[in-house]
Parts: structure tokens; sequence; C-alpha cells
């Protein structure tokens, strides 16, 4: 993370700590006033009329504000002890506008009318400065005002309104199983994330949004130290678009795998996750080295959802594939040509892959995005065949399109709105299929179980994914556990090897909380669902080294 | 701009401690100007600047701390803040771990602020931008790049008496050009503190070559292969590497320096004989902060460390294991010295140009960049990733044709101990890395990625 308003967590005097490149954004507060409410719909209003009137004086074709105030809550702990809890609060506005026919932001945390005024002026004199680098201007996709809307994450629990102290109970129970069950080491953190968001444009829309986010997650060590081995086990947990009732652990919730694993749909139970990661830690100290070869992998949705957000998700971002992109994550196989063609084999007949910022419980899910363009749903790949883009408002009219997809989004009020990537997940297969029904067609495979190491190329040809859990199958049966285990592919013909899908019943999301891009870096919350899924005959490699 | 002068940010801090009634408080204070272009397609996308200042309160009672951050500097917003600080420490659960803050320390006194960085305005970015764009547009290529510049200070305090200050500036350019049919991909990424010794022309054109030199790129078979990494390529696998030198882990023996039986591996030969690798705040083409936490900008308030000051240090020298970085917890356990982790760090090499290492070489790879580098066993320090933007077979010294790209799984380890050369160390990423020449690198898979 790169980013201007970046700080360490430092709330419990813990120098220095960086878990995991977390970013923190806006001023630490109490917790009190995470619950305090915002400036009042009415005020917003107001406020945000005055950008507009601004921006239009000066000569903008096109504004639209945004006035956010981003609220954060994240408990770190670590065996027996609580290492940092920090309550954060940004809030201010941003700017867009379109003047000369190019962008121009701005944004500034002075929310009062003369500091509104003043941000609005400066977007278009930006805009008007960068029209003279401008070479093609910019169009943007019609957009019906909406009037005044509003839109709620239907949460059931409110996570800020649970004390810190029934958080860190949670978290040290968590940690507690784990060291009961044979874990050396454990760390534990609970993110909370709540965007009250009020959107304004020229196109006559005032759009009041109240989004919740949470993402519960560990990891569990075992250590030997005679052997000088050590072994992880992270949380199966997946970041949600919920309050803390997901938290409950309902029985209901739950889907009993192969070998006493458990999956967690929509409620997840955190300390019986930890009680078995830390035996699982254990077993995976002994787990037979893998031989390298091909296999058939049978991938658990919290596995294959990182493997979907890779080689499908970012691919069918329509800026990559444009080349804007092209300086830091990089472009796209998935080339405007071969779209053309509408016949272009990404996948086999049983893929099919839809994008969305509507499916409940998500990350993506919202009422609109950031540039006021109501929520849908929309196919990406249809029975393997590659049919279309993640596009936004300027971008639409490239693809001949009327209107956006509605996957616009800006992490923060300073922060200007771009393309991201909605929901992208893979439909359930429609025969009754379990994992268990699965397994017993494989002869020669392998289980896999979480998200592991990641990494694909620039164009999102070539990607090797590692995972938590491994279990060789043979015969149709799981005879032990694996280790050393990585998957390399090359992304069309991984999915045009998809071979069997597991039913809705099957079905469940994993999520990225922190999803990075951009330059300035700028992250975002997205979820991916899928069933199990059978991909045959797939490269494995043996990743055991010595030193 | 929001630069405040050693003066100035100590009468803050000073102002701010006479609010305490803790035990212990440490302010942190920081601020600076952060501008940014960025171009694709070779036209600007977007630009933008911002200036910020912020403070930060830590107020402890026993073994309970909080913090409060603020960006108002009236007296009744200070003293607020430390209120509130005070407020969050009372209701904070015991930290175990807590060390009582650090008396006066002393600092180096370090050049890591340049003045014609300081000077950089809307006109000298888009006049950056424009000089790498225009070449590349006359060559019928594709530029797509990015311009990030900071100019900042850091202060810090504390109630037993410790203060320090620091100015920074610093420059992170990174250029990408293509060809126009998109089968050739070059980059460059210099980093000054600087911006005198920074030519956005020169960068680009150094890609430009490299793009059009990577044309039709020929597929080799995957296997060990005799490389030549450039300093860009190795960076991140030995930044990663000098992250992980952490003396706790070790000792819980959770990381590739824990010795088996227990303890660490320090005072072992890990690496071959000629791997040394230091780190020097003084040093003038890699200058650091004096402290922990330095770096500018951040609004927020610095300080984020507890005040350890950055000395010259060893951490491997002719291959054996010199230092592993303490916290202060730790040392305190362990009976030794705090050291803090490095800033940038330098690794010592020889001579030889890159262009002397490729004449020197019968056969291997030129890798000029790694990319989407992640941990695969973090006991071995295995990564995985792929080369990128400009990879070329070499043959009776001298680069033969472009190669498609690969996939490779190694270790820096691993890497260290398969030395065939070290070139002279050039900066990269913050570090000054020199050019290596490895043998039995190993690459998994080809990859159509251009």
């Amino acid at each position: 993370m790169n980013r201007r308003n970046f700080i360490n967590l430092s709330g419990l005097g813990v120098g220095g700590l960086l878990v995991g490149g977390v970013p923190v954004y806006g001023n630490t507060v109490s917790v009190e006033r995470l619950l305090e409410p915002g400036v009042d719909v009415a005020t917003k209003k107001r406020l945000a009329d005055i950008a507009l009137n601004a921006a239009r004086s000066k000569g903008a074709s096109y504004t639209d504000v945004r006035i956010g105030r981003y609220l954060q809550q994240y408990v770190f702990t670590r065996e027996k002890q609580v290492q940092n809890i920090s309550n954060a609060e940004s809030f201010g506005v941003g700017i867009r506008v379109i003047a000369n026919g190019t962008w121009g932001f701005a944004a500034t945390s002075d929310v009062t009318p003369a500091g509104i005024a003043k941000c609005a002026e400066t977007a278009v004199a930006i805009a008007k400065a960068n029209a003279k680098l401008q070479s093609e201007p910019v169009v943007l996709a019609p957009q019906k005002g909406v009037g005044e809307v509003s839109w709620k994450t239907p949460i059931v629990k409110n996570a800020f309104e649970i004390p810190v102290k029934d958080k860190i109970d949670l978290l040290l129970k968590t940690n507690a199983a784990a060291m009961d069950n044979g874990a050396g080491f454990v760390t534990s953190n609970l993110f909370m994330i709540n965007e009250q968001k009020y959107f304004a444009s020229t196109d006559g829309s005032y759009i009041d949004q109240d989004i919740h986010r949470i993402w519960p997650t560990f990891t569990v060590t075992a250590v030997d130290r005679a052997a000088g081995k050590f072994k992880t086990r992270d949380a199966f947990s997946s970041p949600m678009g919920m309050g803390y009732e997901y938290m409950d652990g309902l029985a209901s919730e739950k889907i009993p795998g192969p070998n006493g694993l458990v999956g967690y749909r929509n409620s997840y139970d955190i300390v019986e996750d930890a009680t078995l990661a830390a035996k699982q830690a254990k077993q995976k100290m002994t787990a037979k080295t893998v031989t390298a070869g091909k296999y058939d992998l049978v991938l658990d949705p919290n596995h294959l959802g990182l493997t979907i957000h890779e080689s499908v998700g970012h691919p069918t971002e329509l800026d990559r594939v444009l080349g804007y992109e092209a300086n830091y994550a990089g472009t796209s196989f998935a080339t405007l040509d071969k779209w053309k063609t509408k016949s272009f084999k990404y996948g086999s007949d049983l893929v099919n892959i839809v994008a969305d910022k509507k499916q409940p419980y998500t990350l993506g899910t919202v009422g609109y995005d950031d540039e006021g363009v109501p929520a849908k749903e929309w196919d990406l790949i249809k029975n393997g065949v590659l049919v279309n883009y993640q596009a936004i408002r300027d971008q639409v009219a490239i693809l001949g399109g009327k209107e956006s997809n509605g996957c616009c989004y800006a992490d923060n009020w300073d922060s200007v709105q771009f393309q991201r990537m909605p929901n992208v997940s893979l439909k359930p297969g429609t025969e009754k299929r379990s994992v268990i029904d699965m397994i017993k067609g494989v002869d020669k495979g392998i289980y896999i179980i979480g998200r592991g190491s990641y990494s694909i190329d620039q164009q999102r040809y070539n990607f090797q994914f590692g995972g938590q859990l491994f279990y060789e199958i043979k015969n149709g049966e799981i005879v032990g556990m694996l280790d050393d285990v990585a998957y390399q592919a090359n992304t069309q013909e991984f999915w045009n090897s998809c071979a069997q899908l597991c039913d809705k019943d099957d079905y469940r999301t994993f999520g990225s909380f922190f999803d990075g891009k951009g330059q300035p870096s700028q992250v975002s919350a997205v979820s991916h669902g899928s069933p199990t899924t059978r991909f045959n005959g797939v490269n494995v490699i043996n990743t055991g080294r010595r030193i | 701009m929001a630069i405040l002068s050693k003066e100035e940010a100590k009468k803050i801090i000073d102002k701010v401690l006479a609010y305490s009634k803790a035990d212990e408080m440490s302010v942190g204070l920081s601020g600076g100007r952060r501008g940014n272009i960025r171009y694709a397609r070779n036209s600007v996308s977007t630009s933008g600047e911002s200036d910020s200042l912020g403070l930060s309160v830590t107020s402890v009672f026993g073994k309970k701390s909080g913090t409060a951050t603020i960006n108002e500097f009236d007296d009744a917003s200070l003293e607020k803040t430390v209120r509130r600080a005070e407020e969050i420490a009372r209701l904070a659960p015991e930290n175990p771990e807590y060390m009582p803050m650090l008396g006066p320390q002393k600092y180096l006194d370090t050049s890591t602020f340049a003045q014609s960085t300081a000077n950089i305005n809307p006109e000298f970015r888009a006049q950056a931008a424009f000089d790498s764009i225009d070449p590349c547009r006359k060559k019928n290529l594709t530029a797509a790049g990015y311009m990030e510049d900071t100019t900042g200070f850091t202060a810090i305090g504390n109630s037993k008496g410790l203060f320090g200050y620091n100015k920074s500036t610093s420059v992170d350019f990174s250029i990408t050009v293509r060809t126009a049919d998109g089968t050739g991909s070059g980059y460059a990424n210099p980093d000054v503190n600087d911006v005198s010794k920074l030519s956005t022309r020169a960068s680009t054109e150094i890609a430009m070559q490299k793009a059009m030199a990577s044309v039709n790129a020929r597929a080799l078979e995957p296997g060990k292969y005799t490389v030549i990494l450039e300093p860009t390529a190795s960076v991140e696998l030995l930044q990663n590497m000098m992250r992980s030198v952490d003396a706790r882990s070790a000792d819980e023996g959770r990381s590739f320096m824990s010795k088996k039986g227990g303890g660490t591996r320090l005072g072992e030969k890990l690496f071959d004989e000629r791997v040394t690798i230091i780190s020097d705040p003084m040093n003038l083409e890699l200058p650091q902060s004096p402290f922990g936490g330095g770096g500018g900008g951040g609004r927020f308030g610095g300080g984020g460390n507890d005040g350890l000051p950055q000395e010259k240090r060893t951490w491997v020298e002719n291959g054996i294991v010199k230092n592993l970085a303490y916290s202060r917890f730790w040392a305190e356990k362990k009976g030794v010295q705090p050291i803090p982790g490095p800033g940038g760090f330098i690794m010592l090499g020889g001579n030889q140009s890159l262009a002397e290492m490729i004449k020197s070489t019968d056969k291997g790879i030129l890798v000029t960049r790694f990319w989407y580098i992640r941990a695969v066993d973090p006991q071995t320090q295995l990564y995985t990733g792929l080369t990128r933007d400009g990879t070329f077979y070499i043959e009776n010294g001298q680069i033969k044709f472009p190669v498609k790209n690969f996939r490779f799984n190694e270790s820096p380890v691993i890497m260290l101990n398969n030395v065939e050369a070290l070139g002279k160390p050039v900066r990269a990423g913050g570090n000054l890395i020199p050019p290596m020449k490895i043998r039995d690198f190993t690459f998994t898979s080809l990859s159509d990625a251009v």
C-alpha cells in the first residue's frame, strides 16, 4: 500500500505494527464516535447542490459529487493478548467534472459551502488544464437521474454497535481453541467497515447509501522446533457484505464435507474453524510431499474464488483490455477481437460466469455504483464463450453499449472513482451433486481447500495457485493429506478443463477485502461465488525445497 | 506547503507534551506534499497533488496505551486530542509487551532532502510526462507511466525528552512502453531523492529499446538456467527476504532464520561468501531516515515507531548472518540490544557493468524484470513470479534473441548460494543492488504474456 493517508496501526502503542499492509484511512476516533450519525440527508443535498452549481457556473458539462463518511474498526489479537484496536473515521467530499471534454477531480475535507464551491472550481480548472493533453473527448453513456433515493446493506446486527469487549472475547476464545488443539501460535483479526456515501450528479440523482462489510480471519501456526519445521492454516471464513450476524455460526449455514471439513455459507463459526485449523496445521507437518504431474483437481469455493478473481475477474476489466493499466497491473489476453468473434471459448460449456452488484451478503453489492448507476447483473462468460466485459459510463460506448454496467468505485471520498471489479461468480451446476459425489468419480486427483499462494502474469495467461489444505484422491476416495502442492495452468486451458460442478446447495462465496488497483493504488472489496468444481488433468508441481 | 521546520515542529510537540496527564506520552508530527501524474495510451489520464499535516498522540497509563490523531493545530484541538488519547488509553486492555518509552537519542544527520524535488509543481509533472510520451509517439510506441513525488517531514518526541526531526523527498517513476501491435514491451523504474538525477526521457528511452528488442520472442523450454538479473528484477526477492530477518519469528521457530532444534541461524554461513548486505542511512546514493518511521508526507502524524536510531549495520558478511532485527520487547527478553529492521539495504558487489557481465556469459538468460512475486513457502523463502517486459537469450557473450516470459519458483536463499558474479550496485526500489549472475535458476513454465 502506498497511499497518502496511510497510517501505521498504533492504537496500543505497538510500534510500527503493520498487519499485512492493511490500510487505515482517516483519523482515529473513539468507539462512540463510530455510532454517531453523520450529516443529515437534507444538509448533504444542499451541500451537493452547491458543488453541482459551482462546477456548472465554471463551465462543467457534467458533475458528480460524493460526500463520504468512511468508518473502520479493526481488532488484532495474538494468543492471549490484544495487539491493537483501531477506530477510524474519514469524512470529506470528492467532486468530479467534465469540462472541455476532459475529466477533472478534486477533493476536500473542508465540508462547508465555501470549501465545496472552491473544490468544484479546482476540479474544473484541472479538467481544463488536462484538456490540452487530451486526444479524444470523454463520451459518457447516458444515465437517467434516479431522484432522491436511499439504499442500505440489509444487515441484522450493526457490527459497530457490538461492544469491543465482546469482539475481543470472541477472538481470544478463538485463539484459546487453537492453542488447546496444538497450535504453537495464533493471530486473529476482525475488520469492520461502514461506508456512508451520498452521491449527487447533474443527471438528477441524489443517492444516500449505508454500506456494511465484515471480515473475521486468523492464522494458526504449528511448530516443530526439533525438526526445524512450521506449518500454517488460515481461516476458512469469507469477508462478507453483512453485519455482525455473520459471526453467529449458525448450524443451518454449515456444509459438512469429507474428512470432517466444514464449509461455511453465510454464517461463520470462528471457534470451530480455529479448532479444526490447529489440528490440520499439525497434520500438515507429516503430510506426504506431492509427486509432480497431472491431476484432476477438486476445488473448494473458498479456494476457487481467488482463481476466478485472478483469471476471469481481472482479465475482463475493460480498462485493462484497453491499456489503461499497462504500467501497473498490466493488460489482458481477453482482447476485443476475441470478444468480437462471439465464439471465443474461454472455458468449457459448463462455465457460466456472471458479474453482479446485487447478490445478497456479498462485498460488491450496493444499490448504486459511484457514478449513480443502479446495481445490475450481467453475463461475462456464457456456456464457455466470452460475451461481455466490466465497463463503466465512459467506456461502454467502446463496446457499442448504451448503458454502463454499474461497476464504478472509489475507495474514499478523496480518491477518484474508476472501473472496479463487481462480484464475479461461477454459476452452480443444475444436476444434483455434492462434494462427496464429485470425489467418488475421481481416480487420481487432489482436493484443494483455502486461499494460498497466488501469482498470474500481466496478461492473465499463466497462473500458479497454492492452497491451505490438500487431500490426495485415489479411486474415488480421499487417502490422506498432501504437502508442497501448487498448480500451474494457462487460463483458457484451465477453464476448458472444467469437467463438473456441484449444485447450488454447495455454492458459497469467497471474498477479497483489499483488492488493489490503480496508481495511486486504491483498494476495493469483491466477492466470488462458486460451487466446488472439478478440473481435469491440471499440472501440479512440488514446491518443497531445502535451504 | 505543510513542511514545518525543526523549530516549528518542536514547538508544537512541546506544547502537546505539556498537556499530558498520563504516565508517558509520545507525539508524532508529520506533513508534506504528494503529487502525481499518470498516463496511458500516450495521454495523461489523471494528475493530482495533496498537502497534509497531521499529529498523532499516544498516551500511556501503566501498560495501557491509546492513540488519537488530529489535523487541526489550535490549542483547544491539541488539548482535546491529548485528552482523547488518555481516555482511549484508560479503556484499553493491558499490553503485556509494552516497553517504556526511550529517553533522548542521538540521531545521524542524513541527506534525505533535495530542494529540487521540493520545487516540483504541476507544470514540472506535465513536462516530465510529455518527455516520456513524446519520444514514444514519434516511434509509434505506446507509453503508460506514473510519477509520484513526495516532499515531507517527520518529527517525533516524547515525555522522556526524546526528540527527532527529519525532512525528506522522493520521486518514483515507472514507465511501460509497448509496441503498437502489442508484441513487445519494455520497462524502467528509477527512484531518487533528488529529481535532478531523474530524466523521464532517458528512462523512457531504455524502456523503448527493451520494447523494440523484445518483439517476436521465441519459446525456450522451462528448466534451470544461468540468469543475469538486473537489479530491477532481483530487488523484490531480496527485499522480501530482508523483511523476514526478524529475531522473534526466528526464535519462535517460524522463519527461514529458525535453527533446527531451536534458536536462530545468527552466525551461520547461509549464503555464498561473496554476499554482503549492509544498511547505512548516511550513504549518499541511498540516504535513509535516521530513525524508524521516518519518511515524509503522512497526513495523520508520523512516528509509528518508538524512535530507535538507525545506524550503519551489517546484516550479512561474506555469506554469514551477522544481525537480525530485534524489537525492544524481544531484545529485553533475550538480553540483547534492540535493532530496528533496515530501511533500504545495500548489497555489495563488484565493479563489472551489466554489459561486461553479459559479455562474459556463454549461455544464459537476461532477466530485466520480475512480476507478481508471491511467497510459496515461508519456511524456505520460496517465491513464484514471472519475467516481464523484456527477457533475452545470451550466447557467447551476446544477446541473441528475445525469449517468451517464464514463471519461476525460486528462493533468494538458494539464489544467493548460486552466485557466479556480482556487478556494480545501482539503486532499485529504494535499495542498492548489484546485477547478479546466478546459476541454476529455476523456471517452471512458459507464459504467453507480453
